[in-house]
């Protein structure tokens, strides 16, 4: 039996022997190689931010909103007539089972100013709970509480855009704003969420519900709320937890049996799912489109090796003459082809991984995380498609008959 | 016991409706030692006895015993294995591999038969001594001579130490000098190694270096002669 070594041997000199062509026909694994690893870092990080944003979400949330009115067939829009009243809030609180907090928020469009700056942006009205339940988290100053919001306290809390756009570098706690019309006293700054899509959840201010309800906004039905917010136990308690807000609010807002609810329930949890599946159909999609392209360098491999044996015949030939058998010569060619796919393997990584990271550098906005398991993975797909394309050739330069390839010319 | 003994070897080639006999019944007996040109037009079947005695062809029918070995009924494998310890081959066209240097060509039927490479190395170094190119071990072929070649060739056909050198026109694309000093060295392959050596030519003169002749033609052995 030949040994390894010198197979090896002898494949890697047949390959010099063709420098450009060996090369060229790397090149078409090197670019699905690159192409497999950058595609994969940038679905990785697409799926990593997504997976990021929504745990700043909160996870495990039920908001409750009113359901969409409908006028003569014509639907509205989602809460386009409030039903939900801080009372409904209060109900759910006392008996709906299986949740961690339950808070009630109203939200309006509103321009604030101070001094001679002014932004336009989204006041929530909120109970204290709210800031626990969405994860907001205070950098600056400090929360308002349950007595605050209960006397009415104006007192707020600014999201960091908010900051930034009203007091630029000025330290805005214990500063003075106005919402509306009505002076706030800005009693902390929250800590910065980053945006959801184009959705900038810093963007905001936080004021005392019942404050906004009475001095802020201007609303046609008293008393309501846009939406009641509610944190479950833990996921094993979410099934209930809607059951019972759903019978609670049926119940007292005195809902029949074949009439349409005026309350929605939304899960958060079906939400975020849909959100990684997404980001998980987006990876896919770019590794197929990947592969394709490693697949086309396979068959270049191919095409290159079949060329190969036939040019070289009489050298295929020579050595059966001389004592080659079959699998000796199948081996050579397999080698060889396996040399350019590993070969060409291993500059797509380097090429890959530098991509990538040229186009962290490029998009900063982008996220791009390289996984090792990207790098196996295409080395190994590489390695296949090598041993794949390269045996039809191989084991058709191995059944020559020796005599009629030694007579070829 | 003779090294090689083929009975009645008929080979056949059809071309088209017609059908003539390369091989028709060709029965030879050739000892060890022997130096044996075979000789004839072109056409007459000697090259068909050549490849048939080279393991690389096989006839429609007739039976091949070498060194008491029934090669027809030996596997592809098995076959390669003969190709490799017991024969030389040694063509007009050289048939080295291009690029590959002298040394590793000569190496070649080593790698073929699992010789570790440091022997391999020692071994190709000394065949090629005998074949005076010891300080030509790294050219190209086509760095080469013809003569070159064809002694590189020679030092490959040796170096396994194969009982039976099997030559088709070895000096056939060579000059008469060059032509000369090859045939010399077949002689001293013969008389000083002992190897068994047949050899292929249509040239008489190149003929005359043997001790014993066959004439073909038309796939028939005419002739047989031992020079004294």
């Amino acid at each position: 039996m030949i040994d390894f070594k010198s197979t090896l041997r002898i494949s890697i000199n047949s390959l010099k022997v063709n420098k450009m062509r060996s090369a060229l026909t790397s090149l078409g694994i090197i670019i699905g190689v690159s192409a497999v690893i950058i595609m994969l870092a940038v679905g990785n990080g697409a799926s990593e931010k997504v997976r990021s944003n929504i745990e700043s979400m909160g996870s495990n949330l039920l908001t409750v909103r009113s359901a969409s009115a409908k006028s003569g067939g014509v639907s509205m829009g989602m809460g386009s007539k409030p039903t939900l009243t801080l009372k409904d809030a209060d109900a759910i609180k006392k008996n709906a089972r299986g949740l961690d907090a339950v808070a009630s928020a109203s939200t309006e469009g509103k321009q604030l100013t101070y001094g001679n700056q002014n932004w336009s942006t989204t006041v929530y009205g909120i109970e204290p709970e709210y800031l626990y339940i969405k994860n907001y988290e205070v950098e600056l100053g400090r929360r308002f509480n349950r007595e605050e919001v209960n006397s009415g306290g104006k007192v707020a809390l600014l999201g960091s855009t908010v900051v930034k756009e009203l007091f630029g570098d000025v330290n805005p706690i214990d500063k003075t704003i106005r919402v509306g019309n009505v002076p706030f006293k800005v009693v902390g700054v929250l800590k910065e969420k980053g945006s959801m899509g184009p959705m900038d959840q810093d963007d905001l201010i936080f004021i005392p519900i019942l404050t906004a309800q009475k001095k802020v906004f201007g609303t046609d039905f008293p008393g309501t709320v846009s939406m009641i917010v509610a944190k479950c136990e833990d996921e094993n308690t979410v099934t209930m937890a809607v059951n019972d807000i759903d019978e609670i609010l049926t119940s007292r807002h005195k809902i029949g049996k074949n009439q349409d609810k005026d309350f929605e329930i939304r899960n958060s949890a079906e939400f975020q799912e849909k959100i990684k599946s997404t980001a998980a159909t987006f990876s896919i999609l770019l590794f197929s489109i990947a592969s394709v392209s490693l697949l086309v360098g396979g068959i270049g491999i191919m095409n290159i090796m079949l060329v190969s044996v036939t040019e070289r015949t009489k050298e295929i030939g020579i050595r059966m003459a001389i004592g080659a058998r079959a699998q000796d010569i199948r081996m050579q060619f397999l080698i060889e082809s396996l040399l350019l796919s590993i070969v060409g393997g291993l500059i797509g990584v380097v090429v890959g991984v530098i991509g990538a990271k040229s186009v962290q550098i490029f998009s900063t906005e982008m996220n791009i995380s390289i996984s090792l398991f990207s790098i196996f993975l295409s080395l190994g797909f590489s390695g296949m498609v090598g041993i794949i394309f390269g045996y039809y050739p191989a084991r058709k330069a191995s059944m020559l008959k020796p005599i009629d390839a030694l007579r070829y010319e | 016991m003779p090294l090689i003994e083929v009975k009645n070897l008929i080979k056949t080639y059809k071309t088209g409706e017609e059908s003539f006999n390369a091989l028709d019944g060709v029965s030879l007996s050739i000892k060890k030692g022997e130096f044996v040109a075979i000789m004839g037009a072109s056409g007459s079947g000697k090259s068909t006895l050549m490849n048939t005695l080279g393991t690389l062809d096989k006839p429609n029918s007739g039976s091949y015993n070498l060194d008491g070995v029934d090669v027809f009924s030996l596997s592809p494998d098995e076959l390669s294995e003969i190709r490799n310890v017991k024969l030389g081959f040694v063509f007009q066209g050289f048939n080295l591999i291009s690029r590959t240097s002298a040394l590793d060509n000569v190496q070649m039927p080593m790698i073929y038969k699992g010789i570790p490479e440091e022997e391999r190395i020692k071994l190709a170094r000394e065949a090629l001594k005998i074949v005076g190119l010891e300080n030509r071990e790294n050219h190209m072929p086509n760095e080469m001579s013809g003569g070159q070649q064809q002694r590189v060739a020679i030092a490959r056909a040796i170096v396994n130490d194969a009982p039976l050198i099997l030559a088709d026109e070895p000096t056939g694309n060579l000059d008469t000098k060059t032509s000369i000093e090859i045939m010399e060295f077949f002689v001293s392959l013969n008389e000083k190694h002992g190897k068994t050596i047949v050899l292929v030519t249509h040239e008489p003169d190149i003929a005359q270096y043997c001790k014993r002749v066959v004439r073909f033609k038309d796939g028939k052995i005419i002739s047989d002669e031992v020079k004294k």
